[in-house]
This record gives C-alpha cells, structure tokens and sequence, in this order.
C-alpha cells in the first residue's frame, strides 16, 4: 500500500467532496474544531478548506505544542543554553519561538551551543560522545513524543549517562480540549480528533466528549482524503443524530491506543499540578514532569531557572485564536504586527500554528463550487 | 681551475637553483602556502595551473586582457561556495563553484566563457583533498566549455574557516538584441522547469548523515548551458529564466511574480519529482518546492510555444525531463499559488528561515 498516494488520490477526494457537498446542504451551518496543529497544516497544505461548502468552517485548535509554550519557558531555556558547558538540543520548530525578549536562535548566533535534532535519543547520543559538554534536550509535545523522552530519560539511567538532562515541557491533549469546550460562547458542532496522540493513547479518552458534551469526534489521519473523510464522518453522524467517538486513522491508530507507550509514560512522567498555557492560562494538571526517580536528568533539578511569567503582549489575540473565537485574520496585529518573519504571538510562530498556517498558505482563497449531484 | 672559475661555477648553481620550477611536497596546506612567496607560488603551480591553466591564466598577469565582439554584451556575475559536506553523492564544492556560476550566466542568455577561482584554504586542510575540488572545477570548467582565466589563493588560520571556500566570478556574452527579463512575462504565459526538482537539497541533507536514512540521491549539479541555448535556439521568444537555487522552485516563481507584478499557478500533478526526494522530504516535513537545485533552471514561455520548448529542452541530456508546471496569470499579481491534484489550492510563499543551511 503507497501510504502518501493512495490518500491522496483525487478521484477517492473527489467523491468525499461530493458526499460532503450532499450531506451540508441538508444541515445548518456547521463548525468543527481540528485540535491538532498537523491537521490545522495539512488542511492548508492541501487547500482543503476550499474544497468544503461554505457552510463548513473549520474551527482551529489548540493542538500545537511548540505554539503553547509560555515566553517564560522560553526565556528558563535560553538561560539555561547561555550557561558555559551547556549543549541544548531541540527540534527545529522551536528555535524561532518568541520568549520575553529573544529567540533560541538569536542566543545561538551570540554563541550559545544549541544544536537541532530529530529525537531526544540523538541529544543522549551527543551526551555519550561529548563528555565535556551538559547536554540538555528541550523537550515538548503532547503525548505523541512523550513517549521518546521517556525512552531517553530511561536509557540515560540505565547507562548511567551523568551529562545529559531533560528540560519537560511536554503537555496532553484532554485538558485543553475540555478549557476549550468549557469556554463560555464556544459554538462548535464536532471534532476531527488528534491523529498522532491517539496513536499513544488511543481513542477511550475522548469519550467526554461525546458522553458530556454530546458532540461527535472522529480521529483523522493527515493526508487529504482522511481529512475529507473525517469531515464526512462528523456530517453523517450529525444527520444521525449521533454523537459517538469513531477512528478515522485505523490504519495507525488502536482504539487501545499503545499500551507499551502508555507504561513508559506511567514509569517516567507524573502531572503537574498546572501548567500555563500561552494564550489559554493555566490548566490544571494538563502537563508533564520526570518522575522522583528520574530527578537526576531534569533540568529543573540542576538549573537555577529565572522562572518568571511573561505576560503576552496586550495586542496579542492569541488565546481566542487558540479557542477558535476569531479567525486568524480577524486578529487586530494579523499580518500586520505579526507575521512568520517577525511573530508576535504562539499562533504564528510554529508552522503548525492556525496564523502561521493560513498567512502562509491559505491567503489567497480560489472557492471552487463542486456540484451536489455527481457528473 | 682558477679560483675565479670554481666561484663562478658556484654562482651559476646557486642561480640554476633559484630559477628551477618549485616543488610541491607538502601534505597539507600551511600559513606558508598564502604568503604570496615561493609556497604560495608552489601551490598555483603545482595544484591550480597543472590542473586548468591556460594560455591566459598562465602568464599569471595582475588580470586577464579578454576580446570582446562588437555584436555581444558582457553578462557578468559572481557566486561563493561553503558547502558542508564538502563532497556528496554526485559532486563537490568544486562541481558547484563552476556550475553554479556557468548557470547563472546561462539563464540570463549568455554563453559562459571566461571564469575566476578565489579560494580560501584553512591551515592543515590535506592537500589530497584539495586537489580532488580542483579536478572537478577542472571538470566541469571543460563540460561547460569555459576558461579560468583568473584565480586567488588565501590560507587562513586553523579554525578560521572550515576546509575551504570558494568563489567563482564569471563572465558570460550574450547577443545585443536579446530581450529576456521579468518585463516580458505576460499572462497566459506557460512555466517550464527543465527536469526532476529538489535533488540537490536532500542530496547534501542526507549526505550530512544526520538521518538515518538509507537512499541513494545524487545532487543534480550540471551545466545547464546547452539547454539553454538549445530552448533560445528553438524558441527565441523565450520570456524569461531562472535557476532555482536556494529557496527553490518556490522563490524563484515568487522572485518572478514580484518582479513582472503577475500571479503564478502551479499545478502539482505535474511536478516532476523523484521518488527518493519526495520520500525523504515527507520524512522530514519538507516541501520539495523549497528545496535547492544546483542543474536546473524554470523557462516562461509563451504558451502556443510551449510544446517546441519542452521538445527542444527534451533532446539534451541535463534537461530530458524538462515539463510544463504552471502558467501565468492577471488574477494573483504578486503571488505563487499551487493547485493541488483535486480542486484544492494553496499560497506558496517565500521561504522563511533557514531550513538546510550550507547547501551550496
């Protein structure tokens, strides 16, 4: 099976565009939040939000972790990757993020030793090869990444590896959810549920979803035709006046979700009490830290962290972004203020972030009208 | 033998010596190799004039005298090179400081002629290794029909450069009458890219071997000259080109639709791409559209011409999968959109960040 291809192949779209056309036309106007910043991209990648009716708006979610992170973390890692000996490691998409004052990239440009990877296990790698150095792997992501961190910080114990440390900002996925569907004025008719996380914690979680707020969640894949067919999904389900948890993604995810990942993240991680969320507050329990046992490899443990809170900047509209209040442009600074180039907010600072998406994609908006019945 | 003789006899071996041609033995490069004495001039002999010198490079002037015809204009344009890893699959630095240059002159409708190598050399940089870039530059200079007629060598300090650098200046001469420019792109218009786009990028991408991925993807660095002058033979009315290097496909399209003020449409159904790049840039969240090319180059040509340009490009080998991507618009100025294969379409907009430093 040619995964890319065959869920992008325009005749299997071209019929789910129909079906979506066929199924709006019977129904009041529908909104449907995507909580995960990979569908909020792949729609605009793909021109998805083009293809649906009208009717359909496409309600952008808090799911990008990287978006999420207050300034004030931002700020604890800069000062810990400008400390003599530190190596920090991070992924790509954070060295752009906005803290109070700069940018990961701006201190490694000062000098500061900060090197971009693909997974943790390559930070305890540099850690195993660079005696010398204090290697410290800047950790985020829901629980799709969790899991890896959880991997290294294992590994690390087992051999012993004095110089490496784990600075966890890793949060999940139901808190913010429930914030956003506890917001008072939050109108939204169904989700197209989080691909990647549920591949780790499968799909049982989401059923408060349905069960407390009676509104329908399909867990998507990230290729067109699955968005396409998530959406139809949510549709068929609201003209049958049903309101259940169903997977899209069966190809990658268990309902049971992965049990093996699950264990790690039980035998490494505990809750936080609460954690802030840029643009959304703080929410309880809603994110990770290492475990007692692991309190040699948290950063947190050996670093005297600045700590402070930075407030976001008063034109920022982020957090009603985030809640899917206002759309990307309907931000006063949208464009203006605040672009990819110069990002003033989380929304447009990670690829994956609902501005960021749509200034760099979806700006220009060619509506092609797909007739109801089929040629 | 009179004293006076056996003194004579001495001064003439001493100047015998002083006039024999120096020899190069060293292994790596020194501080003594920049100079300018007898390492220095050691080194352009024995390295950099065994492996392209000429009768203009040669006399090893202060600067080249060249003829230029009464009917040519002077294309000139310059290019430095600090790519790491400094030899990939299918290339090196020295590859690309000829080819990236020759291309530059070639889609501006010149025919590259005459080039310049400056290089900077980092003390204790192996002298084996160095001569392979130059046998490449020496290469692709005769693949590409030019001359080095001009060439500098500086060795900094151990740790002040990484290897070496190079840079290429070029010049090129075109006909008087040409008119190539942004200014005659119209809509309607049809955009050609002359083969398979995105090689280059991830060549060096995986050759830094960060990833392990296990692919075989050569960078596409070439001369694309006789393509280029192949598409001008066959369709004079050739509107404008362009190499997609850094950046891409995808700012070299927004490079022209701010220039000429019109929209670009590119349809991705059509998009030549192999399967190795595609696959390696899904891995990495990459969009080939981004990713730098080092043997290709985008025509615009007007559409009822399109079909002899992609023929025309077709029959020379460095542009055999040369095909229409897109076309023109009034509807957009300003701004590249791509269509996707069901309906659907998108911004493509200027880079932002830097992806995949030191590709070229």
């Amino acid at each position: 099976m040619k995964f890319v291809s065959e869920f992008r192949d325009p005749e299997a779209a071209k019929i789910l565009i129909a079906e979506i056309a066929e199924l709006a036309a019977d129904q009041p106007a529908r909104k449907f939040m995507e909580a995960c910043g990979g569908h909020t991209h792949a729609i605009y990648r793909h021109g998805i939000e083009s293809l649906l009716p009208d009717s359909i708006e496409m309600v952008h979610g808090p799911g990008c972790p990287v978006c999420v992170i207050p300034m004030g973390r931002i700020d604890d890692a800069i000062s810990i990757a400008s400390q003599d000996g530190v190596t920090m490691c991070c992924f790509g998409d954070l060295m752009r993020v906005p803290g109070g004052s700069s940018t990961l990239l701006e201190a490694k440009a000062k000098g500061a030793d900060i090197r971009v990877v693909y997974s943790p296990l390559d930070a305890l790698a540099i850690a195993e090869n660079e005696p010398d150095r204090n290697v410290v792997f800047f950790a985020v992501g829901f629980e799709t990444t969790a899991p890896s961190t959880a991997i290294t910080a294992m590994q690390a114990r087992e051999q012993g590896v004095s110089n490496f440390s784990i600075f966890c900002n890793h949060v999940t996925i139901v808190p913010p959810m429930k914030a956003i569907l506890d917001s008072p004025g939050m109108e939204l008719d169904g989700f197209l549920g989080p691909g990647h996380v549920s591949t780790v914690i499968g799909t049982a979680p989401y059923q408060f979803v349905s069960r407390e707020y009676g509104l329908p969640l399909v867990t998507t894949g990230f290729e067109p035709v699955d968005i396409l067919q998530g959406v139809a999904m949510l549709l068929r389900q609201l003209d049958e006046g049903r309101a259940e948890v169903e997977n899209q993604y069966k190809r990658v995810v268990r309902d049971g979700g992965n049990p093996s990942a699950l264990k790690m993240l039980g035998e490494a991680f505990e809750l936080r009490p609460h954690f802030e969320w840029r643009g959304l507050g703080f929410i309880a329990q809603s994110a990770l830290t290492l475990k007692d046992e692991f309190a040699d490899w948290d950063a947190e443990k050996h670093f005297e962290l600045p700590g402070v809170r930075v407030a976001d900047p008063k034109a920022c509209q982020c957090g009603e972004v985030l809640k899917g209040a206002i759309r990307p442009w309907e931000c006063k600074v949208f464009g203006t203020a605040c672009t990819p180039e110069t990002p003033i907010g989380t929304c447009m600072v990670s690829s994956e972030g609902a501005c960021a998406a749509y200034f760099n994609y979806g700006r220009f908006r060619a509506k092609k009208r797909i007739p109801v019945t089929s040629e | 033998m009179s004293a006076e003789d056996d003194r004579n006899k001495v001064l003439a071996r001493i100047e015998e010596w002083r006039l024999r041609p120096p020899k190069m033995t060293d292994e790596v490069i020194t501080m003594a190799h920049g100079a300018g004495g007898k390492a220095s001039q050691a080194l352009t002999d024995a390295v950099f004039r065994s492996a392209y010198g000429g009768d203009e490079l040669d006399r090893l002037d202060d600067g080249a005298v060249l003829d230029i015809p009464d009917d040519s204009s002077v294309v000139f344009t310059t290019d430095a090179f600090v790519v790491t890893p400094r030899a990939f699959p299918g290339g090196s630095i020295g590859d690309l400081a000829v080819n990236g240059t020759v291309n530059d002159l070639a889609v501006m409708g010149a025919t590259p002629t005459w080039l310049s190598v400056a290089v900077v050399l980092e003390e204790g940089l192996p002298l084996a290794e160095l001569r392979t870039f130059v046998a490449d530059i020496a290469a692709a200079a005769t693949a590409a029909n030019v001359t080095v007629v001009a060439g500098d060598t500086k060795v900094v300090e151990r740790g002040a450069a990484d290897g070496c650098y190079f840079t290429t200046s070029g010049i090129g001469l075109r006909k008087n009458d040409l008119s190539l420019g942004a200014e005659q792109v119209r809509p309607g218009d049809a955009v050609i890219i002359s083969g398979t786009f995105g090689d280059h990028g991830m060549a060096i991408m995986l050759a830094r071997g960060d990833l392990n991925l296990d692919a075989t993807l050569n960078s596409d660095t070439a001369s694309v000259h006789q393509a280029t002058a192949a598409l001008m033979a066959a369709v004079p009315e050739t509107r404008w080109m362009r190499d997609p290097t850094r950046g891409g496909v995808a700012s070299a399209c927004n490079e022209l639709a701010v220039a000429a003020n019109v929209g670009v449409s590119l349809f991705e159904e059509t998009f030549p791409v192999l399967p190795a790049v595609s696959g390696a840039c899904e891995l990495l969240g990459l969009d080939p559209l981004y990713v730098a090319n080092e043997g290709k180059f985008i025509a615009v040509v007007p559409a009822a011409k399109a079909n002899t340009a992609v023929e025309a490009l077709r029959s020379v080998d460095v542009s055999s999968r040369a095909t229409v991507i897109g076309e023109i618009n009034d509807e957009h100025a300003g701004m590249v959109v791509a269509h996707t294969p069901f309906g659907g379409s998108r911004i493509v907009d200027m880079l932002v960040g830097a992806p995949l430093p030191r590709i070229c």
